[in-house]
């Protein structure tokens, strides 16, 4: 599952059930499917526009990770 | 449709209010009604009740008789209306549409909350259940959260700054710092607004409005029998009553509140005004982006300029049209069920000129906007003055 970030926020003051993992980031993902899903994100921060693809899910919740970026430059057309 | 008049306001001064309960909060708001507007308790056909979480706040239940009887009110229908912030916004609209086709000729209408008896993460919790639990809120988001992602897409899409949305911040804390009701009276300047601890990236806790206690009332009347009340009757030109999804992904845009937009619409189509002829407003500063947001939706300003136009201090008292004189939820406070009706008795004020040094001269035509959770419930009502 992949898709795009439509916007995001670093939380500071959590609420209480996700006291302890806080700060975090939360963000919408616009999904290539067309829906939006508003889920967290893992790893590097995001940032509006980036690609981004499932990690995992977990209690429900669905985590993020920015896409790796070097795989599409693979088919990026040789420079000299 | 007939057309209504409101013929008296009544209000608790906002703050925390470790020993009042509910109960006597809302009941001073209806007893300073009854004698603002001439009517006597037994003269009151019906009794709405704006109030978003006192089950959760206080525990109590039943609110809209409980609150009735102790100010004398009996027999007469009590109903307690819930739509979040937009609690008693949307409880005056059901008393304007039981007045306008005919129902009952003299209602009221109070929205009360008191929410400082609770620690803040459980005010967060309580609050989080305007939006939606299964989904957004499942997933760690809070209302500062929804709000901040509406901040980054509106800074992202129309190059809205932090000092624009900390603008908003000073401007009605300069406001409220004049009014003797306000929660918060004190001024702040820029460079603190910026300074200050952030709560959800780019909003500090400058940005948020405040938890309060408060309670506010106004009285409703068929125009034809408004004289018969001691206060000068203001009409209500235009009213609507919009919703929307409740959670924040399913919003078509979120830079706009399409709820608010339409109300909007609906306001002005009715009392046949445009967003130019509107000279003042209470607007629903829950966060200082909202207040942006909401100069956009109503037509104050073109879409995207909301920021700039907070800048120019176009909205300030003095500038062309001031928004929050009262000190907006920001700086007045917001005790989030009793905000819709507090917000007309604030354009009451200056409707009638009491407003003191925070006085808009001239004042003729007011707006006032309620929000409910991220855009799920839109109240707008214009008032003018004879």
């Amino acid at each position: 599952m992949t898709g795009t970030v439509y916007t995001e926020t670093t939380i500071y003051s959590p609420p209480e059930a996700f006291a302890g993992e806080a700060p975090y980031q939360l963000a919408i993902i616009h999904l290539d499917s067309g829906i939006r899903l508003t889920a967290r994100i893992h790893g590097d921060p995001v940032r509006i526009g980036d690609r981004v693809a499932l990690d995992e899910v977990h209690n429900s919740i669905h985590y993020f990770r920015k896409a790796n970026l070097e795989v599409s430059h693979e088919h990026d057309p040789p420079r000299d | 449709m007939r057309p209504v008049a409101v013929v008296g306001t009544g209000k608790t001064p906002f703050g925390a209010f470790p020993d009042r309960d509910i109960r006597s909060l809302a009941v001073e708001s209806v007893a300073k009604c009854l004698e603002d507007s001439g009517l006597t308790a037994s003269g009151v056909e019906a009794f709405y009740l704006g109030n978003f979480a006192g089950p959760s706040f206080v525990g109590q239940n039943h609110l809209a008789p409980y609150i009735a009887a102790e100010a004398g009110i009996r027999e007469i229908p009590c109903t307690r209306i819930e739509a979040a912030c937009a609690s008693s916004g949307a409880a005056l609209f059901q008393a304007w549409a039981a007045v306008a086709a005919g129902v009952y000729d003299v209602v009221l209408v109070a929205g009360v909350e008191k929410m400082t008896s609770q620690t803040t993460p459980r005010v967060a919790e309580i609050l989080a259940g305007a939006g939606d639990m299964a989904g957004e809120m499942a997933a760690g988001a809070t209302f500062p959260a929804l709000f901040a992602m509406i901040a980054k897409r509106h800074m992202h899409e129309f190059g809205t700054t932090h000092e624009q949305l900390a603008q908003v911040a000073v401007k009605n804390h300069h406001h409220g710092a004049m009014n003797p009701m306000a929660h918060m009276r004190k001024e702040i300047t820029l460079e603190k607004a910026l300074a200050g601890k952030v709560i959800c990236d780019p909003l500090t806790v400058f940005d948020c409005s405040l938890v309060s206690d408060g309670a506010a009332c106004v009285a409703l009347a068929a125009l034809d029998r408004a004289r018969d009340f001691r206060a000068k009757p203001l009409r209500v030109l235009g009213i609507a009553q919009t919703s929307g999804p409740v959670a924040l992904d399913r919003k078509e845009t979120i830079t706009s509140f399409d709820a608010v937009r339409r109300a909007g619409e609906k306001a002005y189509e009715m009392a046949g005004v445009t967003a130019v002829d509107i000279q003042f407003a209470e607007l629903h500063d829950c966060f200082t982006i909202a207040e942006i947001i909401a100069t956009e939706d109503l037509g104050f300003v073109a879409k995207g300029e909301g920021g700039r136009y907070a800048e120019s201090g176009a909205t300030s008292l003095g500038g062309e049209r001031p928004v929050n004189v009262s000190g907006g939820l920001k700086s007045k406070g917001h005790p989030v069920g009793a905000t819709g009706v507090a917000q007309i008795c604030d354009l009451a004020e200056q409707l009638h000129g009491a407003a003191g040094e925070r006085q808009i001269a001239g004042a003729k035509l007011g707006l006032a906007q309620n929000l409910g959770g991220s855009g799920a419930t839109a109240v707008v009502t214009i008032l003018g003055a004879e």
